[in-house]
């Protein structure tokens, strides 16, 4: 049973969007300031830090995750997933990012990287949403910008995308 | 903010988590999924000196049915346990009330056993155990013992526990042919309740449980009243609650809501009673 010392810098591996990583964290490190200060990764953005607003929302062995919620400790071994890697190939965005741009799903931005996360996890397993599961599933989330309906709209024309038969397979991501 | 040091321990047995929790006392707290928990390290309301995560023991990831009983391990995740075929079937409150237990994003990875630990008056994990007279299976390395969930949540995240014990599981009984409903009045959908209320309408009568008002769910039985004999046991309740103002809400709209969503559960636990 391993014990990790408080004032200690431990070191750590995961799998992040795909690729090994490693790194030095204390204990307390959250998974959020992992990744954008150890890794650089600084795509997942920290709002609130304790969970209320969603913008550090990340993926981990497939489950959405707080990452100001979960320390960085905790995911030795995991599979982590961020904002960086939804788009399939540099200059090309995916689906859903598409449809954010085109239905302005963004202002500021500063909420975008954990809603997307959210959205792509979520219309993974739920590939035919109801505007409501939508809506519910955004109140895991605050964006102080877009009034939400952009988002929303974003969404279910990704999702009716998604649907189509003429997309195309190749997307790991939604 | 960032949490104060701690020492990080990831149990791979219950033996070694009972080991550490026996050695060091109030100084360890133990973390499950974290959605509580992680909150208060953050803001430093929580220091402990050590941290015992418990999500690497297999052994506590169960959903089993024993004597009549649903036994929740303590390494469940609330998303686990909504997601179970039996649930509805089951535990119908629990399915009812679970959705409203924080975010798509928290039940993910929030236990519910860790709910019932954190004992938060507005929280409806704890809320549907007390209603359902569910008991808390608590754990150290001295002994095993059980407690009534009535009597384990005793004020404000306060609760029986001793500094050596763990929660290992809650368990619900399985339905019996009563009838339940559940609702809730929140700011945002999944944020604690300002006002949340569950009704079991059984063969002797009906049972109200309230959380959020007071400092822990409340519970109270009734013969089937109705009409304004149910209006004035639902006004006392209200103000045997002794419901505060807080930035959320003032003490009588909280009364209004027991005696309204009270009112409204309680005629449809009615309806769904077989
Ligand atoms: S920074 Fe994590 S939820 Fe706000
Ligand atoms: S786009 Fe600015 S907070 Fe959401």
């Amino acid at each position: 049973m391993p014990r990790l010392t408080a004032t200690k810098r431990h070191a750590m591996r995961f799998r992040l969007n795909g690729h090994p990583v490693e790194g030095h964290a204390e204990p307390r490190m959250q998974l959020a300031d992992f990744l954008r200060h150890e890794l650089g990764a600084t795509g997942t953005h920290v709002g609130c830090e304790h969970g209320i607003c969603g913008a550090c929302t990340v993926s981990v062995d497939g489950m959405l995750t707080r990452a100001c919620l979960t320390l960085a400790v905790q995911v030795d071994g995991c599979d982590v997933r961020t904002v960086e890697g939804l788009a399939p190939e540099p200059g090309r965005l995916s689906v859903l990012q598409a449809a954010f741009r085109r239905h302005h799903g963004l202002q500021c931005g500063f909420c975008t990287p954990g809603i997307l996360m959210s959205l792509d996890r979520y219309l993974q397993t739920n590939p035919n949403p109801t505007e409501n599961q939508i809506r519910e599933l955004l109140s895991g989330h605050l964006c102080r910008c877009t009034g939400y309906t952009p988002i929303i709209r974003a969404a279910l024309e990704a999702a009716a995308v998604l649907a189509s038969p003429t997309q195309q397979e190749d997307h790991v991501h939604v | 903010m960032k949490p104060a040091l701690f020492d990080y321990v990831r149990a791979e047995t219950l033996d070694e988590a009972l080991a550490v929790l026996a050695a060091e006392g109030s100084d360890a707290r133990v973390i499950a999924g974290g959605q509580s928990l992680m909150a208060m390290l953050n803001m430093r309301l929580a220091r402990p000196k050590v941290l015992i995560d418990i999500m690497r023991i297999d052994d506590l990831d169960r959903i089993d049915e024993e004597r009549g009983r649903i036994v929740v391990g303590a390494g469940v995740r609330q998303a686990k346990l909504l997601a179970w075929d039996n649930l509805a079937a089951k535990l119908p409150l629990v399915a009812l009330a679970l959705p409203w237990t924080g975010h798509e994003q928290t039940r993910s990875r929030g236990t519910v056993c860790g709910s019932v630990a954190h004992a938060d008056p507005s929280a409806e994990m704890p809320l549907c155990l007390i209603a359902l007279d569910g008991q808390v299976h608590l754990r150290s390395a001295r002994r095993r013992r059980l407690v009534a969930a009535a009597e384990y949540v005793t004020g404000m995240m306060s609760t029986t526990r001793q500094d050596d014990e763990m929660i290992e599981a809650v368990s619900f009984p399985v339905r019996d042919g009563n009838g339940y409903s559940f609702r809730e009045v929140a700011r945002r959908h999944g944020d604690f309740a300002i006002t949340a209320c569950a009704a079991i309408a059984s063969a002797d009568g009906i049972r109200l449980a309230v959380a959020g008002v007071a400092d822990k769910p409340e519970t109270r039985d009734w013969p089937d009243l109705a009409g304004s004999a149910l209006d004035d046991a639902l006004n006392a309740f209200a103000y045997e609650l002794d419901a505060r103002d807080d930035i959320h809400a003032t003490a009588r709209y909280r009364r209004d809501l027991v005696r309204q969503i009270g009112r409204d559960v309680i005629m449809e636990a009615r309806r769904c009673r077989a």
